[in-house]
């Protein structure tokens, strides 16, 4: 009898430990995902923002300086490597491009321009996809880290060569850091 | 309640809605048979059989091709068939609005719905589908034009949140399935009328025998007739009212911005006129009630039950709460 139970014992610890192990596999496949998503929008965003400076360099001839730092910070961006590095970098990126954005406002022939509007669009939402990409992609990481944290899963979790999954965080004080723009100014 | 629950208590009421749809159809089969081919089993029950049939088809039917006869319901047009014809402001619009849909899928991580134009004034909006693989969005041009950047995004996280938690497949039943009984009920009384004088003839031929069990499915039969569209249009709005509450607060959740949300309900609210493209049978489906009515202004028992849509100030005022929560304290 003792010898059942104990039978009994070891068949429902396997079995919690399966399930715990799909579930934490399948976790990180989201988490993946999510990251990939975050990636496909940063790509695009990199894409974009050529033709931005191009519509608008005619009009903004003597803001070079302004157009240059969108570009570096574009390079600096693509060579990125980690998610904490990338964060800091397209961080670095969202502020220049603010900046810009901002800059044009008091071109009235650019404000007007459809082409430009539409630029503007594109990029301000392929901002937001960046942002809603890395919200969602944040939420399954922490997931993701309190699944494997908690105890007792915790016991195994290391064993089977489960990481913890970094967050796409903005870690540097001065990106958090709203860019003081006045826009009511034309 | 969490996202799994309402999804699990979605799909058991759409089994639920549909079951109860061809049952409902049978006991009118029954009737029939009862009615117009004398004792029951004395004959080949055509009328069940066939309404079994009927019923069942039909059920089925509805679940794949709701959200299409929805949106064929409201006139609603694909945004790249909009966008084609579009001036350079509203194509500027329309991207914004696809923009924004995109947005949105990925903030709750679902595929892409397909997008709609419904050409009315009014601003409303609303989604159909059976579930985040086939669904799809729709916004009057009303919204589209009253609505900034901000606000629109409020709206399409709600029908996103819509679609997530599987509302939209009860819903697009419901809208579906009442549509077709407030129609057989139309039918089935007119035939009553029609009916009348083959019944007498039929009763004085009748010995008795299975006469009691021909009244009792007779007065089932009527019961049945005269409460369907009340039953039909209790049960469209019950299935609202709670929902309109959660999409709001996981639409804020999706945006992390519920201001937008709030002000986009107020813009609504602020127009009074009705959303003349949605019709009854639908209503509920949107983000706010296209008819107008006045019960959704009140709160209580009978609002409850026959009111479509909680009342707009409470739906504000809710998430202005949640934007004072999040607001950082000090």
């Amino acid at each position: 009898m003792p010898f059942i139970v104990f039978l009994v014992f070891i068949a429902l610890l396997v079995i919690w430990a399966v399930a715990s192990y799909n579930r934490l596999v399948s976790l990180r496949n989201q988490v993946l995902n999510g990251w990939k998503q975050i990636d496909v929008q940063l790509k695009r965003r990199h894409d974009l923002i050529p033709n931005l400076v191009n519509a608008v360099r005619g009009s903004m001839d003597f803001e070079r300086d302004t157009l240059t730092a969108v570009m570096e910070a574009r390079a600096k961006a693509m060579a990125a490597t980690s998610p904490a590095d990338a964060a800091q970098k397209e961080g670095q990126l969202t502020q220049a491009l603010g900046r810009l954005i901002a800059v044009a406002e008091n071109y009235p022939q650019l404000k007007s321009n459809e082409n430009v509007k539409m630029l503007q669009e594109e990029l301000s939402g392929t901002e937001n996809k960046v942002g809603f990409a890395r919200q969602f992609y944040n939420d399954i990481a922490t997931k993701f880290n309190t699944s494997q944290q908690v105890f007792p899963t915790n016991i195994f979790a290391g064993m089977f060569g489960f990481k913890s999954a970094e967050l796409f965080e903005i870690t540097d004080e001065a990106d958090r850091a709203v860019p003081a723009v006045d826009l009511s100014r034309r | 309640m969490n996202l799994y629950e309402q999804q699990s208590a979605n799909r058991h009421k759409t089994w639920l809605i549909m079951f109860a749809f061809v049952a409902f159809l049978f006991v009118l089969g029954l009737g029939f048979d009862a009615f117009y081919l004398g004792d029951l089993g004395g004959y080949v029950p055509i009328g069940s059989i066939l309404a079994l049939a009927v019923g069942s088809v039909s059920a089925i039917v509805s679940y794949y091709t709701g959200d299409k006869a929805v949106l064929l319901a409201t006139g609603a047009t694909p945004i790249a068939d909009v966008a084609a014809s579009a001036s350079d402001a509203d194509k500027l619009k329309l991207r914004q609005l696809d923009n924004i849909v995109d947005e949105m899928s990925i903030a709750a991580g679902l595929p892409r719905p397909r997008v709609y134009i419904v050409p009315d004034p009014d601003p409303n909006a609303f989604a159909t589908g059976r579930g985040p693989e086939h669904s799809s969005i729709a916004v009057t041009r009303g919204l589209l034009d009253a609505l900034d950047r901000e606000e629109l995004q409020g709206v399409v996280a709600h029908e996103m949140s819509h679609i997530r938690n599987l509302d939209v497949r009860l819903m697009t039943i419901v809208a579906a399935l009442v549509g077709s009984v407030a129609l057989i009920a139309d039918w089935s009384s007119r035939g009553m009328q029609w009916g009348g004088g083959s019944r007498r003839s039929s009763r004085d031929r009748d010995s008795g025998g299975g006469g009691v069990a021909a009244i009792i499915f007779l007065v089932i039969w009527i019961i049945a007739i005269i409460l369907a569209p009340l039953i039909a249009q209790t049960l469209a709005m019950m299935v609202s009212r709670k929902r309109e509450f959660l999409a709001d607060a996981s639409g804020a959740e999706l945006t992390r911005n519920p201001v937008g949300l709030a002000s986009a309900l107020e813009k609504i609210e602020s127009s009074v006129a009705p959303t003349q493209a949605i019709n009854r049978g639908s209503a509920h489906l949107c983000i706010a009630d296209p008819l107008g009515r006045q019960v959704n202004l009140k709160e209580g028992f009978w609002s409850d039950l026959f009111a479509s849509h909680p009342p707009m100030r409470a739906r504000i005022a809710a998430l202005k709460e949640m934007a004072f929560q999040a607001a950082p304290k000090g």
